[in-house]
């Protein structure tokens, strides 16, 4: 049924400890509702997906886990979000620091007009996470390792980060998000600008980060979403349709919407 | 569920997938008959025709695997194209083994027929084949139409196969200790027996894997399978007590 989360799935995910939740969540642009009820469990340590048609909310929602909306005007959340137990829309959080804690990658990668090693030590160094210039190289490097960028660019740590290939700039904006030591990181179409290899060397790190990370992804590669997450959330006109297990959502999902959009009969 | 893609080529290409099933399946139900036609009325020109017809069977299945492959590899199906891909690869190979039994069938008839050997319990035989053309037709209309309820009935009339056989085995084994001249012509129908048995059991799991299609779920539950023949022996009372 529209916008109801199968509750087989929903006890399912009650087994593993969910470190976001949001419940009841619309959202508006001035009248227009862009997100309506949905309901959603992210658990800790996967991959969940977030798939659907342009326009369907899935962008919106993915915004909603940082409060990125609260930079638009006529947006308005309501409903509840909590992440490890606390409610993020709460007056009393401190949004710059909630977004060091939940970390975003957009589609086009965005490095600073900096170098290398400037663009991943900015974060740390505003909020103070280091007390010397060692501990800062060392914040960088090993931020530079996860991101699985630092063997390509061990040599040139000074150069401009816009001097790196597409992919490997989506890639020191993974270490830029990591080097603020977050829960979970936020992707919005990581790849779609990238080749297959960047692409592919992209979803390789996504799954080794799983172990320290919990990812969030907004995809229009329906096989991306496959490969990837354990877990797929179908957005249809604002509304979660269906959620659950990625394999299962791939191979019999329970939604007649949900198969004619994965198996391509509605766009 | 809406029935068209998007993308209208890889409709045509399902579609040739359903069709090539279904083509196999008729071919393999023309072949049972004619080879069930052949054994009742010795005919050995029949039989001929139905061991070069196996080779058709076999060319469709070499087609449908590439389209499938083909599908998979630039398609990308998911959820019920995924299931249906997958699942006419395997019904086809239950179909192409289907028609290796027929042949293996004819080829005994041919062998019955040129020496002149027993041949009793036809009757019995041609009703197990009859059932068999049946399921088959029954099982690949559920696989043509997507229904499910009908593919589950097909898995529960194998049972009635496995039941003739188990009578009809014990019969030809009587016959064998009765006269050990009819041990040559009844072990041949004791393997045709056999092969008639092995199809019904290729349809029933045609019907499990149409199900599997249909719903995305296997069928809960083992099927029973009644084919006792492995545990029968006739001694010489068991026969006297048959007699």
């Amino acid at each position: 049924m529209a916008g109801v989360i199968d509750m087989q799935n929903e006890t399912e995910l009650a087994v593993k400890q969910p470190i976001m939740t949001a419940k009841n969540v619309d959202v508006f642009y001035g009248k227009k509702q862009a997100i309506d009820n949905v309901s959603l469990d992210i658990p800790e340590n996967e991959i969940t997906s977030l798939i659907g048609p342009s326009g369907c909310g899935k962008s919106t929602f993915l915004r909603c886990f940082n409060r990125m909306n609260d930079t638009i005007d006529s947006c308005k959340v309501s409903g509840k979000i909590e992440f490890a137990g606390q409610d993020i829309y709460s007056p009393k959080v401190d949004v710059v620091a909630l977004r060091a804690r939940i970390g975003m990658v957009f589609q086009k990668a965005n490095p600073f007009p900096k170098s290398i090693f400037e663009n991943v030590a900015y974060g740390p160094r505003i909020h103070d996470l280091s007390s010397s210039k060692d501990e800062l190289e060392h914040i960088v490097i090993t931020s530079l390792k996860r991101a699985g960028l630092y063997d390509e660019v061990s040599d040139r740590l000074d150069d401009p980060g816009t001097s790196l290939s597409g992919g490997q700039q989506q890639r020191l904006c993974i270490a830029r998000a990591i080097a603020v030591d977050p829960q979970i990181i936020l992707m919005d179409e990581p790849c779609s600008a990238l080749d297959p290899i960047a692409t592919a060397i992209i979803e390789e790190l996504m799954e080794s980060m799983k172990r320290d990370y919990t990812i969030v992804i907004v995809t229009h590669s329906m096989a991306q979403a496959a490969r990837i997450s354990q877990k797929t959330a179908f957005f249809h006109l604002g509304k979660v349709i269906e959620y659950g297990e990625t394999d299962k959502m791939f191979t019999s999902p329970d939604n007649e919407l949900t198969q004619n959009y994965i198996s391509g009969r509605i766009g | 569920m809406s029935d068209s893609h998007i993308v209208s080529s890889f409709n045509n290409d399902l579609n040739q997938i359903d069709s090539l099933v279904l083509e196999m399946g008729g071919l393999v139900e023309q072949q049972l008959q004619n080879a069930t036609l052949a054994l009742q009325k010795e005919d050995r020109v029949l039989a001929k025709k139905v061991m070069k017809g196996d080779s058709r069977i076999n060319a469709l299945e070499t087609e449908l695997n590439d389209v499938a492959i083909k599908v998979l590899a630039l398609r990308q199906p998911v959820a019920v194209d995924l299931r249906t891909v997958v699942m006419s690869l395997k019904i086809a190979r239950h179909l192409e083994r289907m028609g290796d039994y027929i042949k293996n069938t004819a080829r005994r008839t041919n062998t019955i027929a040129k020496a002149g050997a027993f041949t009793g319990s036809l009757d019995t035989l041609a009703r197990m084949s009859e059932l068999v053309q049946e399921m088959t037709q029954d099982a690949l209309n559920a696989y043509s139409t997507r229904d499910a309820d009908a593919a589950q009935a097909v898995r529960e009339s194998d049972k009635h196969v496995d039941h003739m056989n188990n009578s009809l085995f014990r019969e030809l084994l009587t016959y064998m200790m009765e006269d050990t001249r009819n041990i040559g012509g009844a072990m041949h129908l004791i393997f045709i027996a056999k092969n008639i048995e092995r199809m019904g059991d290729h349809v029933a799991d045609i019907a499990k894997e149409t199900i599997y299609l249909v719903n995305g779920q296997w069928p809960e539950g083992k099927r029973k399978k009644d084919d006792k023949t492995s545990k029968i022996i006739l001694d010489m009372d068991e026969l006297n007590a048959e007699i």
